[in-house]
């Protein structure tokens, strides 16, 4: 293991950071609260030749994606950020990153979607994302920003993934909170994540690396009518699938430099638990200490942090949960007029064909920044405790927190 | 529907393994141009305004049109300035 150096790093600092080690070819971004920062710090980093990168200053999301997209076929390293209005402008160039398979790293400094506009945390945006192909990592902390920004381009740029990652991180949570982070030297960021390598595809004058190159041309993104469009979509269901398999090897390499061993969904006080919360990003760490203190009055409470929401490790989640017989999903999310928020879905899709299964409700909380606080983390487990005495799920949506519930 | 390859043979990111050459959108028209090489000044205007950029200039200077790629248009016989150029039926 090496040394490693604390920095005090709020979490966009820390994505600065971690990218500035990497030192990519091209960053472009377009400023929006609460993810300014990081561009802001990373501009600093060009102007002071602390990175070899090319910055572009673009006017808008659109162009910020669509100059990574540009970058990134190039064959290029390429790096934006962005949060909320500004990921929803990024939409339809999101689903051209992934299926052009360009392994793009993009930090997302969760925001609420307007409207009403609300710069304030919450996971509608990332989550109106999770169908356009990408990786979507979730971060708890800032040390958990850092280490995913190192990681992912590994995850993204592994020869049978090749997808752009999403490391998302809860907006002025994590993005404006300053916190002890270890990072590793320079150098071994820069060894770590070695060059960026191609795969060979077959192009029309035979066999090429998948890049714009006038050497080896190619044509990358032309128009894919009823014959061949579907075929291309199973190629990115595969990409996937194979990438819940390989992100694991990403994850030990990079526990084997830093100590940090990071798992898809990892469980606390989880084995004799009667009830357990399950959730991802920065509430989790507030729901853990709801946790130590049921325990010391004696409630068998647990708790389950899901990391990495795309793709959904449904085997490793199962394995995290284990016997509990009640769950809690608690989610910054509402899906308009759908049964039940995402994550919910997503576990009850897992859990349905099993015949052993916890009970399920889902539970929203802190929408537009509003804070999740142990009271409300408790009433969870107070309404999870009704639902295990009950023996039933009476009410399987609640909104916590809001007036008038 | 293809009977060419399954999704398990095509290269990754939706990469063309054919040339677009291979493409033979001929087919899509109805009618062709016909040329009256004893009208036709050898302007070249047809090969410069074609869209599909199908009509070529043989070594004696006059057009001659690919039909394996074009597509009917017409702007060749409306631009000839000396109506060499019928559009007939395929």
């Amino acid at each position: 293991m090496d040394k490693q150096i604390l920095m005090g790093l709020n979490g966009n600092e820390a994505v600065a950071y971690a990218t500035k080690q990497v030192n990519p070819d091209v960053v472009a971004a377009y400023p929006i609260t609460p993810q300014t920062i990081i561009v802001e710090r990373f501009s600093e980093y060009v102007a002071d030749g602390l990175v070899d990168t090319e910055f572009v200053a673009v006017e808008s999301e659109h162009s910020a994606m669509s100059c990574s997209v540009g970058a990134s076929a190039a064959g290029a390293r390429a790096f934006t950020a962005t949060a909320a209005n500004g990921l929803a402008l990024m939409w339809e160039i999101l689903y051209i990153a992934s299926s052009l398979r360009l392994p793009i790293v993009m930090a997302v400094a969760n925001r609420a979607l307007s409207g009403p506009i609300n710069i304030h945390n919450d996971h509608s945006d990332a989550m109106g994302a999770r169908d356009s192909g990408w990786i979507q990592v979730y971060c708890e902390n800032a040390q958990e920003v850092y280490d995913s920004c190192v990681t992912a381009w590994r995850m993204a740029e592994h020869m049978k993934v090749q997808l752009p990652v999403m490391v998302c991180l809860d907006g002025f949570t994590l993005s404006h909170t300053m916190e002890n982070v270890m990072t590793l030297p320079d150098e071994v960021v820069k060894k770590f994540v070695g060059e960026r390598e191609f795969v060979k595809v077959e192009s029309h004058l035979g066999e090429a690396e998948l890049r714009l190159n006038p050497d080896a041309p190619i044509t990358m993104g032309p128009l894919d009518l009823q014959d061949f469009y579907y075929e291309h979509k199973m190629h990115q269901v595969e990409a996937l699938k194979d990438a819940l398999k390989v992100i694991k090897d990403v994850d030990k390499d990079w526990a084997k430099v830093s100590g940090r061993m990071y798992e898809y969904v990892e469980p606390y006080l989880v084995d004799d638990a009667e009830v357990a919360v399950i959730g991802m990003g920065s509430a989790m760490g507030t729901v853990r200490h709801v946790v130590d203190e049921l325990r010391v009055e004696g409630v068998k409470a647990g708790m389950i942090k899901l990391r990495l929401f795309r793709p959904f490790p449904v085997a490793e989640l199962k394995k995290a949960v284990g016997d509990v017989p009640v769950l809690g999903v608690m989610e910054k999310c509402i899906s308009f007029g759908a049964p039940a928020s995402p994550l919910m879905e997503e576990i009850m899709t897992a859990y349905y064909s099993d015949q052993e299964k916890p009970m399920m409700a889902n539970y929203v909380v802190g929408l537009g920044g509003r804070d999740v606080s142990p009271a409300m983390i408790r009433e969870i487990y107070g309404s999870l405790l009704k639902v295990k005495k009950a023996g039933k799920v009476s009410k399987l949506m609640s909104y916590i927190g809001l007036r008038g519930e | 529907m293809s009977k060419e390859r399954t999704w398990r043979e095509l290269p990754k990111g939706a990469v063309s393994y054919r040339s677009s050459r291979d493409y033979k959108t001929g087919d899509w028209g109805v009618d062709a141009p016909r040329i009256d090489h004893g009208k036709c000044v050898k302007c070249n205007l047809c090969h410069m305004l074609c869209p599909e950029g199908c009509i070529a200039v043989k070594e004696d200077g006059s057009p001659e049109p690919n039909l394996e790629y074009c597509k009917g248009c017409g702007i060749c016989a409306k631009e000839c300035p000396v109506k060499a150029i019928e559009m007939v039926r395929k």
